[in-house]
């Protein structure tokens, strides 16, 4: 199926999202997603801001879709038009949606873990604005530890369900759910259960902002001050095959290896995350590339071809911020 | 006086037992369907009749059960909505509380239709009695044989369960509803697929609004033809509308659709006109959702035509000077009422109804109760309005279901037509706390652009 997303056409498979179409093409094109989770069954479109305007619906009916939809779980059709950046409508919603994620997030990143490597931190770099409307209290909630080795931070959840998703998918059990509606809605193990099994971990990993937290790492140091190695160990539970946080001679953290849309690439266990911290216990690869955007690699970025759409003179207008950022260095 | 279809027999005492149903003439359309007419036939009649869903969104019901899917070897349900709980409509209650083998009968009927052969009523959880009442009377009708195996020696088969929800206002979107009768937490689902192709537990499924099913039961008694010659233009047939608010005699009226506004609201037979001899000031047509409008744009269209009672003449003019049916929830304001205090009031209930699933409407509708709160007890600000205006136009229609626009909508219109009452309530702050804007100009003629 042929579909064209900001002008550009690429061929997919049919049943391929949009959002993963854009995928294929790369580049600035890609809607950003915070719920949306290729790996999890039935994850997406909550959290809005992968919206694009569907200009043409398919070949064969060529209406245009009456809303903006959510690119994650809208399917492509043959000789479908899509407009992402190039859509000042989609630009304008995608900034509303920031700024609706934003207004109850606490932006205490100074002292989250998650900075540095999160996505909401990127999301509100590069589509929301320099500050807020919003001028009430925020909703608080207290930090609750579930289990001894992750620690829930809900005042910075965005309610993406990623972490529900896992626990369904990829653990035994599910212990933990939303509880409540609307903006009181939180994530919870009702009363206090512990969430502890092989795979629990992954939930950490999954979590687009800091409101899970690796208990072993909490505090220990900025993920830009550490060094990204990847390495692989025989696992009978898993693969094995993760990403060392160093720092200096010691790993201080272990997660699984995350593609440039901060996905990981396979789940990894409970042992190989929190248990296996030296170095003696793995059998590095080499040092993990970093996209040379992530704050990650600093001092060492690296040359990247430019994005596709830097032949595009629509696309680089409609572009222009992060053209000048991209092409600074 | 109109003809009544729906509540021709309301004020028959015993009308809710079955025995005097049934000598009213009561289940013959399930005995015309079952023994003289195929399922298409039914559906075909429904089409003809040109019945729009009662429920709020206007689609075609016809249209709506020809979209099933029918797939070999799969069950179709059929989903009653009695999840009646937008502001200002109680009109579902009433019909379940007073007469419900109606609602049974056309049940029967719409199931025969779609072929399904189990169908849920899912009532709102506060509506305990009316689920009593229901459960009573499909006893009744399953020792009548009009429910169970082989219903009249045709060979049918329908059981027809009563689901009680939780009381939450979004288990009113039909995905969320189907999600609430499964057993999970009410979230509305992301569309497509659509329920008519896969639905509740998997399978097609058709929702339907209390007041829609019933109306199915006169359109298979006199045919569709016949009731599509009630009412105007594309709005066939009658509606019940509640009347509520500031008006002399608030309940639920059964009107044919096409009746002028001015008359439903000001004649003895309907409202009476409002209480305590004020004057009009506002009216919210359709339930809470739609857009309220000033008296003056309400009576008369922007073109100085009179406005009906019709899914078309209130929609006349869009959202810049137009209203919706929507669930037929009338709210009728006096002079002495605050739109300001109202729009909070509507938006405070958004707020606390929103799932919290898709983020714009679960952050969005807290931060415009915030706003109004502080609007209403006089400390706002003058870019309190436009702010509103921009928060309610990033909800609108980027959010998973249409609650979102619900909330966006009453927000925005308030703002478009009743700016300066806000205006007054930052300038008077204090004042604004003690007493009301009153009347102003929103009763007054309107003025017609000369056309060139």
């Amino acid at each position: 199926m042929k579909v064209t997303i900001d002008g550009i056409p690429v061929e997919v498979e049919p049943g391929t999202s949009i959002l993963n179409a854009a995928r294929q093409i790369g580049g600035d094109i890609v809607p950003p997603a915070m719920c949306y989770y290729s790996k999890l069954e039935g994850s997406g479109g909550k959290c809005r801001t992968c919206l694009v305007k569907v200009t043409k619906g398919s070949e064969k009916d060529p209406r245009p879709m009456p809303k903006l939809v959510a690119s994650c779980r809208t399917g492509v059709m043959d000789g479908m038009e899509v407009q992402n950046i190039t859509s000042p409508e989609v630009v304008e919603a995608r900034k509303g949606v920031v700024e609706m994620l934003l207004i109850n997030h606490p932006l205490d990143c100074p002292v989250c873990d998650q900075a540095g490597e999160c996505h909401l931190q990127d999301l509100g770099f590069e589509h929301g604005a320099a500050k807020t409307r919003y001028e009430f209290d925020r909703r608080t909630f207290e930090k609750i530890d579930i289990g001894d080795k992750i620690q829930l931070h809900m005042t910075r959840c965005i309610l993406c369900y990623r972490c529900v998703f896992t626990a369904d998918q990829i653990t035994n059990t599910r212990l933990h759910g939303i509880l409540n509606r609307g903006d009181h809605s939180e994530i919870s193990t009702y009363i206090s259960k512990a969430v502890d099994n092989d795979f629990s971990g992954n939930m950490i990993d999954v979590c687009p902002v800091g409101a899970l937290t690796d208990r072993t790492f909490r505090f220990k140091n900025r993920v830009w001050f550490t060094k990204p190695v990847d390495a692989h160990r025989d696992c009978d539970k898993c693969c094995g095959e993760v990403t060392l946080w160093y720092k200096g001679e010691d790993v201080i953290r272990v997660t699984g290896r995350k593609d440039v849309y901060g996905e990981v690439e396979e789940f990894i266990c409970n042992t190989c995350r929190f248990d296996k911290k030296k170095t003696a216990d793995w059998v590095i690869e080499g040092p993990r590339k970093i996209s040379h955007k992530s704050v990650i690699s600093s001092n060492h970025y690296e040359f990247t071809p430019l994005p596709v759409v830097k032949t595009n003179p629509v696309l680089m207008e409609a572009n222009k911020e992060q053209f000048e950022r991209d092409t600074r260095l | 006086m109109a003809r009544k279809l729906l509540l021709e027999h309301i004020n028959v005492p015993g009308i809710n037992t079955f025995d005097v149903y049934r000598s009213k003439g009561g289940y013959a359309a399930v005995e015309k369907a079952l023994k003289t007419l195929t399922p298409d036939e039914v559906v075909e009649e429904v089409k003809k009749s040109g019945l729009r869903g009662r429920g709020g969104a206007g689609f075609p019901t016809g249209m709506k059960w020809s979209f099933l899917a029918k797939p070999e070897g799969v069950e179709r349900y059929l989903v009653c909505n009695a999840d009646e709980s937008e502001p200002g409509t109680f009109k579902d209650r009433y019909l379940m509380t007073y007469i419900p083998h109606l609602l049974i009968e056309g049940m029967i009927v719409s199931s025969f239709a779609l072929g399904a052969k189990t169908s849920y009523i899912y009532v709102r959880g506060e509506m305990m009695p009316q689920i009593r009442i229901l459960e009573r009377a499909i006893a009744e009708a399953k020792a009548k044989g009009f429910l169970g195996k082989n219903i009249l020696g045709s060979g049918y088969d329908l059981e027809l369960y009563v689901q009680p929800g939780g009381g939450a206002y979004i288990c009113g979107e039909e995905t969320a509803l189907l999600e609430s009768l499964e057993g999970k937490r009410g979230n509305p689902r992301i569309k497509p697929p659509f329920p008519a192709i896969a639905g509740l537990y998997g399978c097609p499924t058709v929702v339907n609004n209390v007041e829609s099913i019933a109306a199915v039961v006169p359109i298979v008694n006199e045919g569709g033809d016949e009731y599509a010659k009630l009412g105007i233009g594309r709005s066939t047939g009658t509606k019940l509308i509640s009347a509520g608010g500031n008006v002399k005699n608030p309940g639920v009226y059964e009107i044919d659709l096409g009746l002028p506004v001015e008359e439903f609201l000001y004649s003895d037979e309907y409202c009476g006109g409002i209480a305590n001899g004020k004057r009009l000031k506002a009216v919210v047509a359709g339930g809470s959702s739609v857009p309220i409008l000033p008296a003056n744009l309400f009576l008369k269209t922007i073109n100085n035509e009179p406005r009906l009672m019709s899914y078309e003449s209130l929609a006349d003019g869009g959202f810049v000077s137009g209203t919706m049916m929507g669930s037929g929830g009338f709210i009728a304001y006096d002079e002495d009422q605050c739109i300001v205090r109202n729009t909070w009031n509507f938006t405070r209930f958004y707020h606390h109804e929103s799932c919290g699933q898709c983020s714009p409407c679960r952050e969005g509708t807290g931060w415009m109760e915030k706003v109004l709160h502080r609007l209403e007890y006089g400390h706002g600000k003058m870019s309190d309005m436009d702010l509103l205006v921009d928060v309610s136009k990033k909800i609108e229609g980027n959010t998973i279901c249409p609650l979102g626009d619900a909330a966006a909508w009453p927000v925005a219109s308030a703002i478009r037509h009743f700016r300066d009452e806000f205006e007054w309530h930052v300038t008077n702050g204090a004042e604004a706390t003690t007493r009301n804007f009153g009347l102003a100009h929103y009763a007054d003629p309107l003025t017609v652009a000369a056309t060139a």
